[in-house]
């Protein structure tokens, strides 16, 4: 799982039946200090109804995306699944 | 999942069985300002894309379950075709 801050949102009307009705949400995936950039932004499924500029939690691997959002076997590799309060590091 | 743009098209007739049918399609991953970033690939198509649209698409195992119960063998598929991308910071 990754932090991630969500950016802002696509629409779609032509997808995946799988991806009907659910939120598409535009994550940058960050590092542990909330603020460094990890890699390019993604596109992930939200399952809490996560804000615009809130920390998130970001599964980024299928199985895992699939059943946060409860849909086996769909197309769906990225989900939204928490939102961070906070993050403390030791050291 | 990850934005794209189809940007082009492979053709292949010598291919594996699974793989008949499909359109193999090369997408240009984008950042949300539409910018390219990384290198294109060649991607299946599950929503009917074009050449030139703007789409997302998946990678990994998950790729192959539009066409389930067909075991496809394919990493990246087009799952959806991008009306709009609001990036508001």
């Amino acid at each position: 799982m990754l932090i991630a801050r969500v950016i802002g949102d696509i629409t779609a009307t032509h997808k995946h039946m799988s991806h009907e009705g659910q939120k598409l949400l535009l994550v940058q995936p960050l590092e542990l200090d909330q603020t460094t950039p990890r890699g390019d932004a993604v596109i992930a499924v939200d399952t809490v109804d996560a804000g615009q500029g809130e920390i998130v939690l970001l599964v980024t691997e299928g199985f895992s995306a699939m059943t946060s959002v409860g849909r086996p076997d769909s197309p769906i590799d990225l989900a939204v699944i928490g939102v961070v309060d906070r993050v403390d590091l030791v050291g | 999942m990850y934005l794209g743009r189809v940007v082009g098209r492979v053709w292949a007739t010598v291919k594996d069985p699974g793989l008949a049918s499909h359109r193999l399609l090369v997408v240009q991953p984008l950042t949300p300002s539409l910018q390219a970033t990384g290198k294109r690939l060649v991607c299946t198509d599950a929503v009917g894309a074009g050449a030139g649209e703007l789409v997302y698409w998946t990678k990994g195992k998950e790729a192959s379950f539009p066409f389930l119960p067909a075991e496809t063998p394919v990493e990246t598929t087009i799952v959806g075709i991008v009306d709009t991308v609001n990036v508001a910071c």
